[in-house]
Order: structure tokens, then C-alpha cells, then sequence
């Protein structure tokens, strides 16, 4: 209990709102806007390193908002898990919007228009943010409502044709997981009289099992949606890389990890008894396996790069699924390897698209001679995301494996096994990627034929190729930036791992939770 | 807990039609859909308050028993406004995607007559646009001036109306 660290969490979601406000006010005066966002964001990252600090002393940071206690009023609740989601999303966001601004600047914001992007990116973060700090379900669903109203937005900017296709489609897909996830809410107060996490996570065990488990499927339905796990996932390739490259990046990091932190939330802390470890595990399988058959079908770098993140998702649900402290602090590990890399990964296509007028692998050559530093920040990137040694990717999937061969059983080693292919099929898919855009000399580009390509799928609603722009400085200095915090990752493996294993061990015992809401016993 | 049978009727009545209604292809099909289901979602949540009682009042004179659970109905106000929110922005997709269906290719091609704007350009268009309207509204302020000084009666053109009628030119 630390009177700092509590004024501190409802800042988090606070600051971001009056910062979009204020963007919105300050209306076209570009230079305002972008100081008013940066700095609204650096806020967040220094409070959520100060609240991880604390939390990481003395346990988790409770706000009762308007004073009223738990069950009655809303709780805020930050523990290591959230205290490092905030971080690391905090980060991203941050990088994210460097880009955007360098974007911007060179090209007269044509993709990502001021008046409307900053506010709008502002609430997403706050809805995000919002998310990771909610003690209850329902102000979990309205973090979630809060980041995907202002996802529909960014989609769809501009509102061509081609966005406004996608964007329906994505719109419909989360409403019906939203309502999905309302319904859920409604269920669990009829059946437990309370939203509020850390009461339900008490008395849900009370309930017949049939119920119990009616209710945890419906919660894993919603977040699955949102995660995008197989079969749920089929939205995701369509709709993320139709929107500008800085707003495919943030969603491809952040959004399907919300869906994850929320089935971390359900598995461990409402339904620790859950009867699903062997169905997630085989919806793990699936998700790895067609996600990266998927991603190797795919000829355009960004729908690529969606479904390596859509096979990824596999991973991290298989530690899930896992549930011992060993599988938890690897899962925590991964996904915020996995935001990093994934985010980095499509800036570092965003630049290709500069460089090269297109991310079409038909259309693109001799990258190499033309953007050397592109080249390396992707090939970064890639054998990250492919687990090479020494880097964050391979030590995630490493600590997720021994994990699973500690357990011990069947489904965990054939869930390995999977692992293992998916991290060898995402290296082969992405050093294609490498061979074709960035090996191959400019003058193949026309008229070339190989096995290699001829079997790729082109992008359904690819435009053609856009005329090439410059790169400014703040996007490669952005991109190089997240990549430099993905080799940090592998650098500080260590204390990064010690801090998943102390967040897993408060994930692994509920009570330091409910304890933290209710520090004078259960109503 | 005890809950009205009609209302569990209806409620299981909107998601089927509703869920049936967004299967159909046509967008503001999807919408009725959409408005359908949220709606039954916000009577399940009704429906959990258990049976009607008192307003939550602490006035002294109600016991507990007797009174509603206030905390469903919050969530259901909640819940409204969000669907209210998320309802008009998919009005203004299915408008957006029926102008792009009538302008045909064009509509795909829309973004590019912005390609030779510039901050500027945008800037000069927007003063263009509050030039016109500070002549216009000049306009009318000297033709009501006009009618007050003169033969018509003022009646004719209702004042409040002025400004209205300088924003639609």
C-alpha cells in the first residue's frame, strides 16, 4: 500500500484522455497536437515505470475510484502482470506515434491526417491502458469498447474503398465479441451477484461446474475473437494490412495481446480450475500450424507478416493452457517479446513501402542497394520473430518448451513439436521475404518467374504499387529504436525473466490479488 | 432470483431475430442485426437484477429486500450509450460504402485528387469557405436591415433563420 503508487494508476488512463482532448481542441495546428501526444505518452511511459517499480516492492496498487470499496464501486488494480503490460504498450505507443509524426511530416499527413489521428490514437491508448487496469469486468469491457471505437476510426481513415471493405467486416467481427463478452458480464453477476474480479474469482468456485464452465467459454469466446485464435482469427490478415502502416503496426502489437492479457485474467484468476487446458492446447496447435501455412501462401509483406502474428497468438496460448508458474512466466516473457518484435516488424514493412512504392513481393528487388539500413533493421527483425539464438524470440519459445516438457504429457510435446515447426516455417516465410524484396537484383523484377513465386497469393485488395516517398529520419530512428528494446530484451533476458517469474507466482496464487482488493476480508 | 417470464420471452425472441437478421448480406441489414442483439443483451443484464422492488433510495424507511439491484440497470445505461456511440459510426460506413458503390471505381480512386494537396492548399480552402460566409451573412444583414428600415413587413424572414440559411450556401 503506497500512497504514490496509488494517485499514480488512474493517471494512466486520465492523462491520455485530456491529451486527446486537447489535441482535439488545438484542431489544425499540427505542431501543438503532435507536442501535446508525444508528451501525453511520455508521461505514461514514466508513470508506468515508476508503478512498476513500486508494485514490483510492495505488491499490488489498489485504487478505490470515489472512495467507495470494492464490491461497490469501481476498483483499479495494478499488479506486476499490468504493471508490465502498461510498460511495454506504453513503449509502443509511444514509438509508434514517433512514426506516424516522421510519416507526417514528409508526407503532409495524406495517410494519417492530424485533426483526427491524434485524438483518435490518444483515446485508443487510454482504452488500452484502461484495460490493463480494470478490476472489474465491466470496466474491462469498457477499456475494450473505449480502444476498438477508436480502432474502427483508424482503420477506416480516409475511407477509401479498399478500408471501408475491411474496416465492415472488423467492425462487425468485434461487435459480435463485444456482445459476446456482454452477455458473458450479465451471466456471471446473475450467477455470482458481482463484476468485480477479485470477488468473482472467490465465489464462482460455489458454482456447479456445468455452470462454471458455460461461463469461462463464453469470456474465452469474446477474448478469443480478439486475440484472434484459430478458428477465430480469419478477420485479422484481411482487415490489418489495409490501413496506414503505423496503424497496422499498433494494432498488430497491442490489440490481440489485450485478448490475451484478458485470457490470462479468466484462466488464472476466475476459473484457476478450469477444465480446458487440452482444448486450448489443441486450439494452440491449430492456431500456430494454419496461421503460418497461412502466412507461407502470402505474397504482400503485410498480410505476411499478419499471419505470422495470428500463428504467434499459438504460442502464447499454449503457455496459457499450460498454466504452471514456469508456462506463465514464459507466456509473460513472449508476449511482450512478441509486441515488441510484431510492432517493429511492421514499421520495418511500412518502410519498405516507402522505399520500394509497394509490398508486393512480385513487384519488389533490390532492396539491399537501396535502403542498407532497412535491410538490416528488417533482417533484425525477422530472425527475432523466427527465434534465432541469441535473440528474445528463441528464449521465449525455449522457456515456453521447457515448460511444456516439464509437464510432461502427450498434447504438451505434440504442442512442441508444432512450436518448434511454426519458428522454423516463420524463419523460412520471412527469409523469402529477404531473398525476394531485398537479395534479388532490380533488374528480375520484370518478367520473372520462379517456383518461388508462383505459388503466392496476391493481395486481394492490393491498389498497385504507390509511388516511392522518402523516409525520414524519426521513422528509421523509430523503428530502430523498438528493435534496439527487442535486442534489450535478449541483453537483460535475465532480469526481464526474474520479473515474469514474480508476476507468474502472483498470477499463480489468486489470493495476493483478492487480498490487495479486499485487505479487510471478503463482504 | 425471480424474473419476468415476458421479458425472457422477448429477450430470447430479439437475439434469434437478430442474430438471423445479421446473417444477411445487406449492411443496414446487419445494422437491424446488431441493434437487435445489443438490445437483448441489455435486458439479460435487466433481467438480472432479479424481481422489480423499491427505488435504491437509503431514505431509512425501505428495507434492503424490498428495494431493485441499481447495478444492472447502470450497466445497461452504460452499455446504451456505447451501442448509441457505435450505431452512428456504422451509419456512417454503410454511407460511405453505398457513395463508393455508386461512384464505382471512382470511388476507390477518391483519395488521389488529394494527392496534390498541401497544408496550405487546405488552409486557403478553408479561409475561401469563411470568406464566403462573412459575405453572405453581410448579405443578409443588409437585407434585413433593408426590411426593418422599410415597406416589407419584418415578419417575411424570420431572423433566426439567417444564419442557418448563410451555412447551407
Amino acid at each position: 500500500m503506497n500512497i504514490t503508487a496509488n494517485t499514480l494508476v488512474p493517471l494512466v488512463v486520465a492523462i491520455p484522455l485530456l491529451g486527446s482532448a486537447l489535441t482535439l481542441a488545438l484542431g489544425r495546428r499540427r505542431p501543438q497536437q503532435i507536442a501535446v501526444s508525444v508528451l501525453a505518452l511520455t508521461a505514461v511511459v514514466v508513470i508506468s515505470a515508476v508503478l512498476l517499480g513500486q508494485v514490483d516492492q510492495s505488491g499490488p496498487a489498489v485504487v478505490h475510484v470515489g472512495g467507495w470499496d470494492a464490491p461497490w464501486g469501481i476498483v483499479l488494480v495494478v499488479d506486476r502482470l499490468s504493471a508490465i503490460m502498461l510498460l511495454i504498450s506504453a513503449l509502443m505507443l509511444l514509438g509508434v506515434l514517433l512514426f506516424a509524426v516522421g510519416q507526417g511530416i514528409v508526407d503532409g499527413d495524406r495517410e494519417t491526417p492530424v485533426s483526427i489521428f491524434h485524438p483518435t490514437y490518444l483515446v485508443l491508448a487510454a482504452g488500452l491502458f484502461n484495460a490493463f487496469i480494470a478490476g472489474d469486468l465491466f470496466n474491462l469491457y469498457v477499456g475494450f469498447e473505449m480502444l476498438l471505437s477508436a480502432s474502427y476510426v483508424l482503420l477506416t481513415l480516409g475511407g477509401t474503398g479498399a478500408r471501408i471493405r475491411v474496416g465492415v467486416t472488423y467492425v462487425i467481427v468485434s461487435l459480435v465479441s463485444s456482445l459476446l463478452f456482454l452477455s458473458a458480464i450479465a451471466l456471471i453477476y446473475g450467477a455470482t451477484g458481482t463484476v468485480t474480479m477479485a470477488l468473482i474469482a472467490d465465489r464462482v468456485g460455489d458454482l456447479p461446474a456445468d455452470v462454471q464452465l458455460i461461463l469461462n467459454l463464453l469470456l474465452l469466446l469474446a477474448f478469443c475473437v480478439k486475440a484472434a485464435v484459430f478458428p477465430l482469427s480469419f478477420w485479422l490478415p484481411d482487415s490489418y494490412p489495409t490501413a496506414p502502416a503505423p496503424v497496422t503496426a499498433v494494432f498488430a502489437g497491442l490489440l490481440t495481446k489485450v485478448g490475451i492479457y484478458a485470457i490470462i485474467r479468466t484462466q488464472t484468476l476466475l476459473f484457476p480450475e478450469s477444465p480446458l487446458s487440452v482444448p486450448l492446447m489443441v486450439v494452440a496447435f491449430l492456431t500456430m500450424i494454419v496461421g503460418i501455412l497461412g502466412a507461407l501462401a502470402q505474397a504482400d509483406i503485410k498480410r505476411l507478416l499478419s499471419f505470422t502474428l495470428v500463428s504467434h497468438i499459438g504460442y502464447m496460448i499454449f503457455g496459457i493452457a499450460m498454466g504452471t508458474q514456469a508456462a506463465i512466466t514464459a507466456t509473460i516473457y513472449y508476449v511482450v517479446h512478441h509486441i515488441t518484435v510484431q510492432t517493429a516488424l511492421f514499421l520495418c514493412a511500412g518502410l519498405i513501402e516507402r522505399v520500394g512504392g509497394t509490398t508486393s513481393l512480385a513487384r519488389l528487388g533490390g532492396l539491399l542497394k537501396a535502403a542498407p539500413f532497412v535491410a538490416l533493421l528488417f533482417f533484425v527483425g525477422a530472425l527475432n520473430l523466427g527465434g534465432i539464438p541469441p535473440f528474445s524470440g528463441f528464449l521465449g519459445k525455449f522457456a515456453l518448451f521447457q515448460a511444456g516438457a516439464e509437464i510432461g504429457d502427450p498434447a504438451a510435446y505434440i504442442v512442441i513439436a508444432a512450436g518448434a515447426a511454426t519458428s522454423l516455417l516463420t524463419l523460412y516465410a520471412l527469409a523469402r521475404v529477404w531473398n525476394i524484396a531485398f537479395w534479388r537484383s532490380p533488374e528480375e523484377v520484370s518478367d520473372y518467374e520462379s517456383p518461388m513465386l508462383d505459388r503466392l497469393v496476391e493481395d486481394p485488395e492490393d491498389t498497385g504499387t504507390v509511388k516511392t516517398r522518402t523516409i525520414s529520419p524519426l521513422m528509421t530512428g523509430a523503428t530502430t529504436a523498438l528493435l534496439a528494446l527487442t535486442i534489450a530484451l535478449t541483453v537483460f533476458a535475465g532480469p526481464v525473466f526474474g520479473l515474469a517469474s514474480r508476476a507468474a507466482t502472483n498470477i499463480e496464487n489468486p489470493s495476493t490479488y483478492i487480498d490487495a482488493v479486499f485487505p479487510n476480508g471478503m463482504p | 432470483m425471480s424474473a419476468s417470464l415476458t421479458l425472457v420471452v422477448v429477450m430470447a425472441v430479439m437475439y434469434a431475430a437478430g442474430v438471423y437478421v445479421m446473417l444477411e448480406r445487406s449492411l443496414t441489414r446487419v445494422l437491424i442485426g446488431f441493434l437487435l442483439v445489443g438490445n437483448a443483451t441489455n435486458l439479460l443484464l435487466f433481467l438480472m437484477s432479479g424481481r422489480p422492488g423499491t427505488a435504491p433510495i437509503v431514505t431509512g424507511t425501505a428495507s434492503d429486500a424490498d428495494m431493485a439491484d441499481p447495478l444492472p440497470q447502470v450497466l445497461m445505461l452504460t452499455a446504451i450509450v456505447i451501442n448509441f456511440g457505435i450505431t452512428a459510426l456504422i451509419l456512417a460506413l454503410i454511407y460511405r460504402s453505398w457513395w463508393l458503390a455508386q461512384l464505382g471505381d471512382e470511388g476507390d480512386t477518391l483519395t488521389d485528387e488529394h494527392a496534390a494537396e498541401t497544408l496550405a492548399g487546405t488552409e486557403e480552402s478553408f479561409r475561401s469557405v469563411t470568406d464566403d460566409e462573412a459575405a453572405s451573412q453581410e448579405d443578409l444583414d443588409a437585407s434585413e436591415r433593408e426590411q426593418a428600415s422599410g415597406r416589407a413587413p419584418a415578419s417575411e424572414r424570420d431572423p433566426a433563420d439567417a444564419p442557418g440559411e448563410a451555412m447551407n450556401r
